[in-house]
């Protein structure tokens, strides 16, 4: 079970420096996530949801235990190491869309293939294909201030998905979406989830997220407290 | 990737045209400070060069050693013989005599009686002989308040200021009281054939210009003169050729054992204006500083504004997976293609407010009270081969200075810290 694992973490404690002392964000977190999960870590805002998924997508590091991700321990990483994986195998997904304002929808797709070093008509293919899949080749001209936030959200979910990385991690995604923007996207990873394999992990306390994960995993105080597997439900 | 980011850079025009425009404005003043201070200090050491020390000047060596007291009675002798043999050493350089002398210049009454005198100093120049460059050389001709320039030996000018004191007028006679070359006394008349503004005081106060054959004449210092000044055929002063004919002259014709044997010095060390040479460099050096470190600081902030806007994007591309040091490093091609651009155009800019007041000048003479004068009435700018390129070194400098410092912060933190204020 664990050595089909795609992350792995152990005994897993985030602490932050507070003034003179120390905040236990996450205190000794065990999980194990298998290739093609569409899971979410659930709790309350201020539950460590954030930190778990950072130490994940190795952009920060575990005070204690370890968290392997892709059969590579994110705290023995150098700053290289770390990009590097972040650049071959996660994409990530935010609340606030980050995307690069002075560039267009295609252009922001492009970029992390740029970072892959792909040929001209490879490069070509995949954003094309990316941007059918979250429905906008219509808009690939487009700058993200002429855009919908759905919209927005739909080129953020094409820039992490177009080098078809092996996890994809999302934080928050809908928290600035309407319900009808917040269950399309959702739909759409659902899909890309199925077809491509792609593991998705959610940080979330939106219902609407809830509702279509096939794994709830509850954090509180920066413990699991709960990791069921969901019979699937649909709306 | 790199014309993925110009692309961005081009279309971000807080992150390029702020910049740029600060760039280029520091870059033409460099360019243009330099031309100017090049060329008022050109003009400077120029109209020093014209009037006291030529590009290069013979004395006896007594004579050199004594100079400020005007020693005449140490001049140079049998100087004919010893121009004809420097124009077959030095064919391309012009040798001018010149007398500096002093005394007193007496206004006499129709009795002859004294009237008013004054304490005079003069320079005898070649004003007659008809292929004397020396009267365009000393602007004379533009600086003639009343009169006419002199056509006799026995004719002279005297400064406007000095002849309303003495109450003479033109076409009146004056004497010069002076000693001879052998410290006799000397008394000689001559006509004032007009009055001329020099533009430096104390030469205004008391000053005239006579012919050289005529003070000769009045001094008995025939086929003798005080200094030989030589001009070399060129634009503006350059020491490496002053030094080379001061060394092959020096080592032909000085005899160390002769305290008469000619001596020649070059501008540079003979002429109140040697200070200046190794200023003008200094004050060059500072004034690029200073524009590094002013534009530098400006940058910075701008750097720091546009760094603070751009945590989003670093974020971003730290976790698509960019290596932070090529992000730090792309935010210095950037600067460096800013700093070519604002250096280009401001250099452009600057060469050409130069080239306008080179051709043009400002004219002091204006702004002062009158420009009938000898001394450089309108400043112009020199265009030198350094204003080409003086530019680029503040523009680069300062633009990349100014990124890597702002730069520094986004370096030395953390990615996740990065990374949090981006959440925010
Ligand atoms: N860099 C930090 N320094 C100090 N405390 C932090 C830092 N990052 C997060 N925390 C704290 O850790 C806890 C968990 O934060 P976070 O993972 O962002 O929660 P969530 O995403 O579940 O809302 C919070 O109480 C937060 O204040
Ligand atoms: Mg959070």
């Amino acid at each position: 079970m664990e050595q089909s694992s795609i992350i792995t973490i152990k005994e897993l404690i985030k602490r932050f420096p507070v003034g003179k002392g120390e905040f236990t964000a996450l205190n000794g977190i065990n999980l194990a996530f298998n290739t093609g999960e569409f899971a979410g870590i659930v709790g309350p805002s201020g539950s460590g949801k954030t930190t778990l998924l950072n130490i994940i997508g190795s952009l920060d590091t575990a005070t204690e235990g370890k968290a392997v991700v892709m059969g590579q321990s994110t705290g023995d990483l150098t700053t290289k190491g770390a990009a590097k994986l972040r650049r071959k195998h996660l994409g990530f997904i935010f609340q606030t869309y980050n995307l690069l304002p002075v560039y267009t929808v295609y252009e922001n797709v492009e970029f992390p293939l740029l970072l892959l070093q792909m040929s001209d008509s490879e490069r070509r293919k995949a954003i094309n294909d990316a941007l059918e899949w979250v429905g906008l080749t219509d808009k690939i001209k487009s700058r993200p201030a002429q855009l919908s936030g759905g919209e927005c959200q739909r080129v953020a979910i094409a820039r992490a998905m177009v080098k078809k990385p092996e996890i994809v991690l999302a934080d928050e995604p809908t928290a600035n979406l309407d319900a009808a923007n917040s269950h399309n996207i959702l739909k759409m990873m659902l899909k890309l989830n199925e077809e491509l394999k792609t593991t998705f992990i959610f940080a979330t306390h939106d219902d609407k997220v809830i509702k279509y994960l096939k794994r709830k995993i509850s954090l509180e105080d920066g413990k699991v407290v709960k990791d069921e597997i969901i019979k699937i439900k649909g709306d | 990737m790199i014309r993925f980011l110009f692309k961005g850079l081009l279309r971000d025009r807080s992150r390029s045209l702020l910049p740029i425009l600060v760039v280029t404005a520091g870059v033409t003043l460099t360019v243009f400070l330099h031309c100017y201070i090049t060329g008022v200090l050109g003009e400077m050491i120029e109209f020093s060069a014209k009037y006291t020390s030529g590009h290069v000047k013979v004395m006896t060596r007594a004579y050199a050693e004594n100079k400020n007291q005007l020693p005449n009675d140490l001049a140079l002798i049998e100087v004919n013989d010893l121009i004809s043999n420097l124009q077959k050493d030095y064919p391309t350089i012009e040798f001018v005599q010149r007398i500096n002398f002093g005394g007193l210049l007496d206004a006499p009454d129709e009795y002859g009686e004294t009237k008013k005198q004054g304490i005079v100093g003069g320079i005898a120049v070649d004003l007659i002989s008809e292929n004397s460059k020396e009267i365009d050389r000393l602007n004379i001709r533009n600086s003639l308040v009343k009169g006419r320039i002199p056509e006799k030996p026995n004719e002279v000018l005297i400064s406007d200021e000095f002849a309303n004191k003495l109450e003479v007028d033109l076409g009146e006679t004056v004497t010069l009281i002076t000693s001879t070359m052998y410290g006799g006394m000397s008394i000689q008349n001559f006509v004032v054939a007009g009055t001329i503004e020099f533009g430096v005081q104390i030469m205004d106060r008391s000053g005239m210009i006579a012919d050289i054959s005529g003070i000769q004449n009045a001094m008995d210092m025939h086929d003798a003169c005080g200094e030989l000044l030589g001009f070399l055929d060129m634009a503006n002063y350059d020491d490496i050729t002053a030094l080379n004919v001061e060394n092959t002259f020096n080592e032909k014709y000085t005899d160390l054992n002769d305290e008469f044997s000619p001596v020649m010095t070059r501008l540079k060390n003979d002429s109140i204006m040697s200070g200046y040479f190794d200023y003008v460099d200094s004050f060059v050096g500072i004034i690029v500083t200073i524009f590094i470190l002013a534009m530098s600081i400006v940058l910075w902030n701008t750097g720091l504004i546009g760094g603070l806007r751009r945590y989003g994007e670093i974020g971003v591309r730290l976790a698509i997976g960019e290596e932070k040091g090529h992000i730090y490093r792309s935010m210095i091609y950037e600067a460096l293609l800013i700093g070519i651009v604002g250096s280009i155009l401001g250099t452009l800019v600057g060469l050409g407010f130069s080239y306008w007041l080179q051709e043009v000048g400002i004219n002091v003479g204006d702004i002062m009270k009158s420009s009938k004068m000898m001394m450089p009435n309108v400043f112009r700018a020199n265009i030198t081969t350094p204003a080409y390129y003086i530019g680029l070194i503040p523009g680069l400098f300062s633009i990349t200075l100014g990124t890597m410092l702002s730069g520094i912060g986004i370096y030395k933190r953390k990615t996740a810290q990065l990374f949090k204020e981006l959440e925010t």
